[in-house]
């Protein structure tokens, strides 16, 4: 990780950069999508919402996939930082495939003529990816011992990276019972303007999400260094407390003292 | 244009909720590091080994 000039940030010049690009890059986006990029044939102008839906789904995907092998190579190496950054794309995967599904669903109205169809492979796989997140971020919260919440974070990280496929898949594999068409980048029919735009927007979704990688993860280490501090600093505590046991007489409980 | 509201609503819930939480994390970011001393923020320096 690069060196920051203050200590109290967790900002360096690689998320500076990211930072200033982002700031730059959202408001080009914003003109490509809604003023530049022709509408399309059949969505009409609901094709500019595929701008940030597809994106956040790939990087979605990305996230959890990422999940997956911070968690693999925490069951292997047991290192915490393979943790933290299971932890902290878990975190981001989460609030990606969140909007997926809103914007998904904000798509699917003027397009399918329905907010959410409960048949549709493609939606309730997404759903259950979601709530699997959800479900590893939770167990992060039950108070453990911290290798053993972190050992069962990654069997549960792993699970749900292998949901992963299953997603990308269920438009082929069921491909009768789903309203989802196949992917937009592979079928060849987005061009010019329109596939510009996209690949815009996953370049800046990408940035995006390794800006977000970054701080979160240094946010993790931060919080993980203040729980070592709490156990170390509770465990000099017990090791004062022997030792001054050792060497003072302790009252018992009829009051008489005893020396050990 | 058609669907402006839709358009609109799913682009301001994007934007709106990644800038909430990147804001979120630049506040946590800042309460966290400044109880931890310089030598155990990993990002300080690349030598430190986890």
């Amino acid at each position: 990780m690069h060196s920051v000039q203050k200590s109290n940030l967790t900002s360096s010049k690689g998320t500076r950069f990211m930072g200033a690009l982002l700031l730059l890059g959202v408001p080009t986006l914003v003109i490509f999508a809604f003023f530049l990029s022709p509408e399309d044939d059949n969505m009409k102008d609901a094709v500019r919402l595929l701008y940030v839906h597809v994106p956040m789904a790939i990087f979605a995907y990305v996230a959890v996939i990422m999940t997956g092998i911070g968690s693999g190579f925490y069951l292997w190496k047991k290192s915490r930082w393979w943790d933290t950054v299971a932890h902290a794309s878990a975190e981001i995967g989460l609030i990606f495939c969140g909007l997926v599904l809103i914007t998904g669903s904000i798509w699917g109205r003027p397009t399918w003529n329905t907010w959410w169809e409960w048949g549709d492979v493609r939606l309730v796989t997404t759903l259950v990816l979601f709530l699997m997140l959800l479900g590893y971020l939770a167990l992060r919260q039950v108070p453990a011992n911290p290798e053993i919440r972190a050992k069962r974070a990654s069997i549960v990280g792993i699970i749900t990276a292998i949901n992963i496929p299953i997603i990308n898949r269920s438009v082929e594999w069921w491909e009768n019972n789903t309203l989802h068409q196949k992917s937009s980048l592979t079928d060849g029919k987005l061009e010019n303007l329109t596939l510009f735009t996209l690949f815009l927007g996953l370049i800046l979704t990408g940035v995006c999400y390794l800006w977000l990688m970054t701080h979160r993860f240094r946010v993790g280490w931060l919080q993980t260094e203040i729980e070592n501090e709490g156990a170390m600093g509770v465990l000099q505590e017990r090791i004062a407390e022997s030792a001054a046991s050792s060497t003072n007489p302790i009252i018992k409980e009829d009051g008489e003292g005893e020396v050990r | 244009m058609s669907h402006l509201g839709y358009l609109l609503a799913g682009w301001i819930i994007v934007f709106g909720v990644v800038t909430i939480y990147a804001w979120r994390l630049i506040q946590k970011g800042k309460a966290l590091s400044s109880q931890v001393p310089e030598h155990r923020q990993r990002w300080m320096s690349s030598s430190q080994d986890t």
